[in-house]
C-alpha cells in the first residue's frame, strides 16, 4: 500500500513537474519523512485547511498544542531548502505551501502573521 | 510620569489601592471560582514586588521584547510602537512615597477588552489569560479604547520573521500573553525569568486559584494591591508595596 501511495505520489510530482506547476519542491519537501504526514496525501490535499482551522481554534482558546498537528510542524517537515541551503519562505515560490497555492490563486493568509521558515512558527 | 497611570488615573490608582484595603474580601483573599467553561481550573496570575523592582531596571520589558519580538527597532515608527510591557514610576503626593512598577495586560477576570470586542477576538482563556485571537480581529481598536491599563498596541506594519510561537501581524491588536506558549509547555513568562536573571526576583508567576501555590500563599501574607480595584476587574496581576 505505502509502495503504491510513494508511486502515485512519485507520478504526480512527476506529472505536476512536467506541468511547470511545482518544481520539485513537493517530491523535497515530502521525502524527508515519506508517508509520516498525520493523514494521507489525498486526504491532506482535500482537508488541510479544515484540519488547520480545526486545529487553530483549539490551540488558540484551549491551548492544546499536539506537536504533530500544529503549523510549525507542517512547516518544518514541508521544508524546502534553497540554493544558500536555508528553508525558504513564503517569499518564494518555492515554498511548500506555495507551490499548489500559487498555481490554485488561492491566497494564504497564514504567513501575514505566522514566520513561514521551519522552527519557528508554533 | 507622563504615563496614563501617571495623569488622571494616577489619582485613581492610588484611590483604587485604598478601595482595595476597604474591602478585602471581594478582591484580596479569595481567588476567583474557577471559570464556568474552565477545564483546569487555573488562574495564571503575576505577584510584582515593587519593592524589589528598581527604577533603573528594565530587564522585563528587554526580555519580552526580544521574545516576542515587538521591540525590533526595523519595525514601527516611534510613537506607533506596540509595547507589551512598560516600566511606570509612580508617586503618592500624600506620603511622597515612589515606587516603580511594570505595567502590562493585567489578565482581568472580567477583561473590559473582551465585553467591547464585536467579533469575539478578545477572549480570556479557561484558565484566565485573556488573549487576542488574530484569525478573527478586525482591527477595530475598541479594545485599545476599553483597557485601563493601555496595555494593547496595534500592528500599524506588515512584520516578517515574528519569533518562535509568537505570531504578529498587520492590522491586528496585541498585548502580553502572558507567554502562553511557554506556560503551556510548563516554563515561566520571560519577565519572571529574567527578573530573577538580573537579580531582583521581583516577579511571581503561579496559579491563583491553588491554595498551595508560592503565588497564593504571598498573596494571602501581603494582601497585594492591584491596579484600578475600583473598577472591580478582578485583574491577575498583583502588586505588593504599592
Amino acid at each position: 500500500m505505502a509502495g503504491v501511495r510513494t508511486f502515485v505520489l512519485a507520478a504526480l510530482a512527476l506529472v505536476l513537474s512536467a506541468l511547470g506547476v511545482v518544481d520539485g519542491a513537493m517530491a523535497e519537501g515530502t521525502a524527508k519523512w515519506p508517508g509520516q504526514c498525520v493523514a494521507d496525501s489525498a486526504t491532506m490535499r482535500r482537508n488541510h485547511f479544515e484540519m488547520l482551522l480545526h486545529q487553530r481554534d483549539d490551540t488558540m482558546h484551549r491551548g492544546e498544542r499536539p506537536s504533530d498537528r500544529s503549523l510549525g510542524a507542517c512547516l518544518d517537515c514541508h521544508a524546502v531548502k534553497g540554493a544558500d541551503g536555508h528553508a525558504v519562505t513564503a517569499a518564494d515560490s518555492r515554498h511548500f505551501c506555495r507551490t499548489c497555492h500559487d498555481s490554485a490563486a488561492v491566497r494564504i493568509d497564514c504567513f501575514s502573521c505566522h514566520n513561514s521558515a521551519p522552527g519557528a512558527s508554533k | 510620569m507622563t504615563d496614563v497611570l501617571s495623569n488622571p488615573t494616577r489619582r485613581s490608582l492610588l484611590a483604587g489601592i485604598g478601595a482595595l484595603t476597604l474591602a478585602p474580601g471581594i478582591v484580596l483573599m479569595a481567588p476567583q471560582p474557577a471559570d464556568a467553561a474552565a477545564t483546569s481550573g487555573k488562574r495564571w496570575g503575576l505577584l510584582i514586588d515593587t519593592t524589589k523592582c528598581d527604577a533603573g531596571c528594565n530587564a522585563c520589558v528587554q526580555a519580552c521584547g526580544a521574545e516576542h519580538g515587538w521591540s525590533d527597532p526595523t519595525h514601527g515608527r516611534p510613537d506607533q510602537a506596540p509595547k507589551w510591557v512598560r516600566k511606570v514610576d509612580v508617586k503618592d503626593p500624600a506620603s511622597g512615597k515612589t515606587a516603580s512598577l511594570p505595567v502590562m495586560c493585567q489578565h482581568c477576570a472580567k477583561p473590559p477588552c473582551v465585553d467591547v470586542c464585536p467579533t469575539g477576538a478578545s477572549f480570556k482563556r479557561a484558565d484566565g489569560i485573556v488573549l487576542v485571537d488574530r484569525h478573527i480581529c478586525i482591527g477595530c481598536r475598541y479594545c485599545m479604547m476599553a483597557c485601563p491599563f493601555k496595555a494593547r498596541s496595534f500592528v500599524h506594519e506588515d512584520i516578517a520573521n515574528q519569533r518562535p510561537g509568537t505570531p504578529r501581524g498587520n492590522g491586528t491588536v496585541e498585548a502580553c500573553n502572558l507567554c502562553v506558549t511557554r506556560v503551556d509547555a510548563g516554563k515561566l513568562p520571560v519577565c519572571v525569568d529574567a527578573c530573577a536573571g538580573a537579580g531582583k526576583g521581583a516577579i511571581l508567576f503561579g496559579d491563583l486559584n491553588d491554595p498551595n501555590s508560592a503565588i497564593a500563599k504571598r498573596v494571602r501574607e501581603v494582601a497585594p494591591a492591584r491596579l484600578r480595584a475600583d473598577l472591580r476587574l478582578d485583574t491577575g496581576v498583583h502588586y505588593q508595596g504599592l
